[in-house]
């Protein structure tokens, strides 16, 4: 008997009128868990009844704990009648399942019923007395704890990151079953929410035991989704990152990583099995013979679109061959060999159960200093699936009636059908990994994976960012690692080393515009990158960042299954071309050269697909300065199209001059400045010389490079083509005060101000079904997604100076002319003037950072103007000008960082070659489609600011903050209570009543947030972080007056502190402060 | 393409002070947009009227929404839904609570009932309010009556408690309630020249002094009838006050206190002969007021016959503030030196009140 569960229950208030005649309500609770119920006395005649229960104890098997979750109703008492039901409240209590999360679940709930929404709130306790269970062979993984954050938590260090975890659990959907024609919609939606509870819990238990296999102790970057495959089923999937983390409560825990995790690995013990691994993966030497054909000289050139410059590159194979390659050779394929070899350790241990292949994969998007070494670009993979035909093909011969089979419990059948979406899944992240191994690289970091479902077809999508890794982290640490860890890092250059190429310049995947770094001058670098993670903390950034955002629809044709899925499968491909394409004249359009955070979503509907990719573009100082982008006419004779190009052209240069400035992304002069600050190593004082000496070049280099020699050359040979031309321009810079990013931190600011404010915006339009076109399609949408970023900026106006942070969209498809775009972010304010100054020196500082951090600096972009220590060199050399003209001649085009390719169905092999040639081109990504803003309140800042001082004496509702992102700006998170993971279903059959479409859903949204933070509360919280909306299903039929939709959102509750609230901890200097705040957190465990 | 659905929700729920007020205000969305729009919003901002009919949509909502909780102040401060920090509930609420001049001197003293809401059609145009904003005022009187109707205890203590007022308006409020409970007539021509704050400030010095609280002996019996203190007029207090008849009835009582008056005011008033000329019709005047208020119907008269009785005559004869307030004062202290007059307590309730009223209400 592991476990026993005590509830009671106190106190309701708020509840509605149950009885017409008194106005009143005579409530009583059930108190449900598992198969035992309890229930208290009715209350009678009161809407604020005090029950006051004696505790309900429920003794539990620790798997039921996990899987289960507890299940409150509110009744109202019916002598004559059957009882009422008021509604529900569930909580989940695997927070208090592992020591150092809550001990204790306390407070109000708010009692939740699908058609009513929220009515009234209960005073729940909850307790769980957990016996130790040594049972070698246990199925429950109580312990393990779950982050959504995908980084490493505050106040905990990683001692070793294991790798992937991942799994699925499948079932039928009660909303499809033969019994929801005779039950109410309350019943169905009931029996789903406590489904998908279910199967949460279940998912969440097997992870917890594959991380107990691996020997870890925690999951990161824990993301858990469903997918709502109609009659075929439901579908939930979560992947997540294995690691021992080592809660940070000792100065000694402090001590620069690079010595700590040998003793640390002998602290806890890690027998690694030595077994050769069963792995597929190949041989550890770098691979240049992948099964992709990459050979950039199959010819490109029919391609017509604006991106042809780009295909016509070749092979520049002979070019750099200076000591940067033969330095960074040698030393790249060490790094590879070891971490690869560290992954198949991994891999190679012993599970119990058998797995099929083990994947380098990490969900995280920010990383502990010197864990990641190189990036290769974005890798992704696509895949069309029918759900009808796949679904259980093992059954559909046999059967004859599959769905009369699944009516059974799904528990006794389950086991069949997750191999088949396994397999599914397995397939695409095969594929990913090996596009990672064409790229150089063995391990794929800021993974995600994600689906897109219409009727039968899904598109099953996964993406990440290629990378080489430093295998400190990942094996158990030994001397050597330690030592080649040193090594390692006084090699690695400070702030440009993961931009450094992974792969073989003699065998580059594909064609590539190298030139040496920017930043030290030894290594080969892309000129432009693409990937899935947020901004190293240490890279060197000009400027500030902006998001950038890629729109596209594709008209299809209506049709059935297979059919569907060939026309979906001969789309994408295109679809994935025209985005990249998009993004890379927005990038350079804004004068910038990487994109980090990069997400593409692509979502089927009924008849069309839309494509939306988001990112954040920032100008890395290790990069080459991006060229201009020239435009040229097709019909060179004509006067009047001249003129009309040449005015094109100069619009073009103007923005770019234009958004330089807005970004303040101006390179030379920051290299200047540099110079003249000290200079604190001598090891970078010689590069410091160098810059000195040769900054008058760069200057002039730097001009001419501008209008000719980079120049990317959009060709307007048709009406598209000038479409394009012009949706590039239609893009409105956000008002002055507001930036905007998709990534955790936003370049170029770091002196938040604790004002935060998170929202959910949702619109939907109906299409004309008259006339659609592509183009009038594409505007439509651009305008939906312009609108409503210029809709956002106008409600936070108040907030200015602001961020809007971790901006995620997401585009469904709900019916035949309807999209939906849904976008959560977050709203930061920060203090302009400080900003001011502290971007010009950020790029230095954030090297001098990188030079002395230590863990906890990862994601705080508060931290990051710790300290002042100037100086960094920008050192044009004269291997800048050779490359530079070595290169001339070649528009730069999509330096393609990431080859990928999207594995479609198996069926329609003739299009995987078309596919695969444009995938040299191509990065693609798939790309949730959730977008989280951060933002602060517009409203009341004034009491905002003031709040901590006087706090109303009358509310008894403690605030609680949600955000996106993994911190909360000014706020030192102190602990962490567990993951909050709740999904809602609401449906109404008067959906007049409550005020429309957008009434129904603002209503509901607002409900979700309350449920979220009361949870929260109850777990002794004050904030969310890393929250996320993963699901927003609206469905509706104003004919019939009802619309339903389903949420499905997570995060992590966490306690934190206000750094005003501290005592005397300069701001300036706050990485120094969390320790004693992680103790101070510990103390309480 | 037409927008089909179109909504924002904030962590913190987002209010917009401006807004708000149209809102209160009852202008339909499209004319909150106009007016927007002609406030200039678009030029500093930038946005679009499209931007602007959004964000005026969503306020809307967000306010019909909160309007349930409005209704009871403190679920609001208790409800979960609705992440507002508290400095925002207060103004949600006092500006929820709010209500105009004009319209509030329209209903002042009618009953709070069905048949009065139906005036509000006619009262609308009249005042320049909107319907709408006249519907939200008088829901607001009505259910503050209601509420606090049956209650014990101080009238704006209970306001404050149950809709989490501010002083000042919790005692407009207990004002209004008490006008409403006791139907004093503020409607004809001749009190038009009068604002709500005199009349506030005469209801604040009648809860004070005239009603059953005002006693201040009441929480020792709590069996006796003496709930809705603070609401309804002391009914012994108005019965015994017909004793003061005796000061107008008996001529030489009436003489010596005019005498006494006299002497003490002379060469101190401006208007001296004028009051002199009228002493005996305007201490008439005050003493019937007193008299009368034994009958509702009279009670509801009061302010009517203040006017008629002492304002107006002293005004016609343009009577200096300062002089009537000379006048008032030695008119109440002299009755202390009348010894045949034995209920100098009562006329010191009855007076002392009336005084603050009279030189409130005297003004153009």
């Amino acid at each position: 008997m592991p476990g026993k569960l005590k509830v009671k229950i106190v106190a309701g208030r708020h509840l509605p009128v149950m009885d017409r005649a008194s106005d009143l309500t005579d409530a009583f609770v059930e108190v449900k868990f598992g198969n035992t119920t309890f229930k208290t006395d009715v209350y009678l005649k009161s809407l604020n009844p005090q029950w006051n229960s004696e505790w309900f104890k429920f003794e539990v098997d620790d798997e039921d704990l996990q899987d289960e979750p507890l299940q409150i109703t509110v009744l109202d008492h019916d002598t004559y009648s059957a009882n009422d039901a008021i509604g529900k409240v569930y909580i989940d209590i695997d927070p208090l399942l592992y020591s150092e999360a809550a001990t204790v679940i306390s407070g109000w709930f708010p009692i939740y019923d699908t058609i009513h929404g929220i009515r009234g709130e209960i005073n729940v306790v909850v307790k769980v007395d957990l016996f130790n269970d040594l049972n070698r062979f246990r199925q429950s993984s109580c312990g393990v704890k779950f982050f959504c954050t995908t980084s490493i938590p505050k106040c905990y260090r990683a001692v070793i990151i294991h790798g992937f975890v991942e799994e699925l659990v499948v079932n039928e959907d009660p909303e499809y079953q033969w019994i929801d024609r005779i039950r109410t919609p309350r019943a169905s939606n009931e029996a789903r929410q406590r489904l998908i509870s279910l199967m949460s819990g279940e998912l969440q238990r097997k992870i917890g035991l594959k991380v107990l296999e691996m020997r870890g102790n925690a999951v990161v970057g824990y993301l858990q989704c469903f997918d709502l495959e109609g009659e075929s089923g439901l579908v939930v999937r979560a992947i997540g990152t294995a690691c021992t983390l080592d809660k940070l409560s000792s100065p000694a825990a402090f001590l620069p990583a690079c010595n700590s995790p040998s003793k640390d690995m002998k602290e806890i013990p890690f027998n690694e099995d030595p077994n050769p691994n069963t792995h597929s993966s190949g041989p550890s030497t770098p691979l240049k013979n992948q099964t992709y054909s990459f050979s950039p000289s199959k010819s490109y050139s029919r391609q017509s679109s604006s991106s042809d410059t780009d295909l016509s590159l070749t092979p520049k194979t002979g070019m750099g061959s200076g000591s940067a390659g033969k330095e960074g050779g040698p030393f790249k394929a060490l790094l590879r060999q070891q971490t690869q070899s560290a992954l198949e350790q991994r891999g190679g241990s012993p599970h119990r159960f058998c797995r099929r292949r083990e994947f380098p994969f990490f969900t995280l998007t920010a990383f502990p200093p010197g864990f990641l070494v190189h990036v290769g670009g974005v890798v992704s993979a696509r895949s069309v699936k029918l759900l009808d035909r796949i679904h259980n093909p093992a059954f559909v011969g046999i059967m004859g009636n599959t769905r009369s089979y699944k009516l059974l419990d799904w528990n006794s059948f389950n086991s069949d059908e997750p191999e088949t979406r396994d397999a599914w899944w397995a397939e695409i992240r095969q594929e990913i990994k090996s596009h990672a191994k064409a790229l150089g690289c063995h391990a794929v970091v800021g993974y995600s994976e994600s689906t897109s479902i219409c009727e039968e077809v899904c598109i099953l999508s996964a993406s990440g960012t290629a990378a080489v890794l430093n295998p400190r982290f990942l094996q158990d640490g030994t001397v050597e690692g330690c030592l080649e860890q040193r090594w390692l890092e006084e090699n690695l250059p400070i702030g440009c080393g993961f931009c450094h190429i992974p792969y073989d310049e003699l065998n580059m995947p594909f064609p590539a515009h190298l030139t040496y770094c920017y930043n030290c001058r030894k290594q080969k670098v892309p000129d432009v990158l693409f990937t899935t993670i947020d901004l190293p903390t240490d890279a060197a950034v000009i400027g500030k960042g902006c998001l950038i955002q890629a729109r596209l629809c594709r008209l299809k044709k209506k049709a059935q299954a297979e059919a569907n899925a060939t026309a979906i499968s001969n789309l994408l491909p295109f679809m994935e071309y025209e985005v990249h394409t998009q993004l890379m004249n927005k990038l350079k359009l804004k004068g910038m050269n990487a994109l980090f955070g990069l997400r593409i979503q692509i979502t089927v509907g009924e008849n069309m697909l839309m494509g939306l990719a988001s990112a954040t573009g920032v100008y890395l100082a290790a990069l080459p300065t991006p060229g201009g982008i020239q435009i040229a006419g097709k019909t060179p004779n004509d006067g009047s199209y001249e003129q009309h190009i040449s005015h094109m052209q100069k619009k073009i240069n103007d923005t770019i001059a234009k958004n330089k400035e807005l970004y303040e992304i101006n390179p030379p002069e920051i290299s200047e400045e540099i110079i003249g600050s000290p200079i604190p190593e001598p090891r970078q004082r010689s590069r410091l010389l160098r810059s000195q000496s040769e900054s008058s070049d760069e200057v002039t280099e730097l001009d001419l490079s501008h209008g000719k020699k980079d120049a990317f050359v959009l060709e307007i040979d048709d009406t598209d083509a000038m479409e394009d031309v012009h949706s590039l321009l239609t893009d409105v810079p956000p008002p002055s005060g507001f930036y905007s990013c998709n990534t955790e931190i936003m370049p170029g600011i770091n002196n938040w101000t604790s004002e935060i404010q998170m929202f959910t915006s949702v619109r939907v339009i109906r299409l004309s079904s008259l006339n659609l076109t592509n183009q009038a399609l594409n505007k439509n949408f651009n305008d939906l997604c312009e609108n409503l970023l210029k809709s956002l900026y106008f409600k936070l106006r108040s907030m200015i100076p602001c961020c809007l942070c971790h901006v995620n969209f997401t585009v469904s498809l709900p019916e035949d002319e309807l999209i939906q775009v849904t976008v959560t972010a977050v709203a930061i304010t920060f203090d302009k003037n400080q900003a001011l100054q502290t971007t010009k020196t950020h790029v230095e500082k954030s090297l001098q950072r990188a030079s002395t951090d230590n863990e906890e600096l990862l994601q705080f972009p508060l931290e990051l103007c710790s300290d002042s220590l100037p100086s960094h060199p920008f050192p044009p050399a004269k291997e800048h000008l050779e490359s530079a003209s070595a290169n001339s001649g070649i528009p730069a085009a999509q330096r393609a960082t990431s080859v990928d390719y999207s594995s479609f169905a198996d069926r329609c092999s003739s299009w995987i070659e078309l596919i695969k040639l444009k995938a040299q081109t191509i990065r693609r990504g798939s790309i949730k489609t959730t977008v989280t803003v951060e933002k602060a309140s517009p409203m009341g800042e004034g009491n905002f600011r003031n709040r901590s001082a006087p706090p109303c004496a009358n509310s008894t509702v403690g605030v609680v903050k949600m955000t996106p992102l993994s911190f909360i700006p000014g706020a030192k998170i102190t602990k962490y209570l567990g993951i909050i993971n709740m999904f809602f279903i609401r449906e109404t059959t008067s959906l007049r009543e409550e005020g429309g479409v957008s009434g129904f859903l603002h209503a509901f949204i607002a409900e979700v947030f309350a449920m979220v933070r009361a949870h929260v509360a109850a777990l002794g919280g004050n904030a969310v972080v890393s929250y996320i909306m993963k699901q927003c299903v609206f469905m509706e039929n104003p004919n019939k007056n009802q619309a339903q939709c389903l949420i499905n959102v997570s995060g992590d509750a966490v306690v934190f502190v206000r750094e005003s609230d501290l005592e005397v901890v300069p701001t300036q200097q706050p990485t120094a402060n969390c320790q004693p705040l992680c103790t101070e957190g510990e103390v309480t465990t | 393409m037409t927008s089909e659905l179109d909504i924002f929700v904030g962590n913190t729920t987002l209010i917009d002070e401006d807004v708000y007020r149209l809102w209160l205000d009852g202008y339909s969305v499209s004319d909150a947009v106009a007016l927007r729009v002609r406030s200039g919003i678009l030029e500093q901002t930038g946005a679009t009227a499209a931007v602007l009919q959004s964000d005026t949509m969503d306020h809307y909502r967000t306010f019909h929404m909160l309007e349930r909780l409005l209704h009871a102040p403190p679920k609001l401060l208790h409800q979960l839904i609705f992440q507002i920090p508290p400095s925002r509930q207060a103004l949600l609420i006092e500006r929820y609570y709010a209500f105009d001049e004009a319209f509030v001197r329209e209903v002042l003293g009618k009953k709070l009932s069905k048949g009065t809401k139906k005036d509000l059609d006619d009262i609308s145009p009249k005042t320049g309010i909107t319907l709408k904003s006249c519907r939200r005022q008088f829901d607001n009187f009505k259910r503050v009556f209601k509420v606090v109707e049956e209650m014990r205890g101080s009238l704006v203590d209970n306001i404050q408690q149950h809709f989490l007022l501010s002083d000042r308006l919790a005692r407009d409020y207990a004002a209004i309630v008490f006008f409403a409970n006791n139907r004093f007539e503020t409607g004809k021509k001749k009190l038009q020249y009068l604002s709500f704050g005199d009349f506030a400030f005469c209801a604040e010095l009648m809860i004070q002094n005239w009603t059953l609280g005002a006693v201040g002996e009441a929480p020792t019996d709590p069996d006796s009838q003496m709930d809705d203190m603070d609401m309804d007029l002391d009914k012994e207090f108005l019965q015994d006050l017909k004793e003061l008849k005796v000061l107008v009835a008996d001529k030489d009582l009436l003489d010596l206190h005019k005498s006494l008056v006299c002497t003490a005011l002379r060469g101190k008033l401006g208007v001296f002969s004028e009051m002199e000329a009228n002493f005996k019709n305007l201490s008439r005047g005050l003493v019937n007021v007193a008299a009368k208020l034994t009958h509702n119907k009279d009670v509801r008269d009061l302010f009517v016959d203040l006017v008629e009785k002492f304002v107006e005559p002293c005004r016609s004869d343009h009577w200096p503030l300062n002089d009537v307030r000379l006048f008032l004062n030695q008119y109440s202290a002299s009755v202390h030196s009348l010894d045949g007059f034995r209920h100098q307590a009562l006329w010191d309730r009855y007076m002392g009140t009336l005084r603050g009223c009279l030189l409130r209400l005297y003004h153009d």
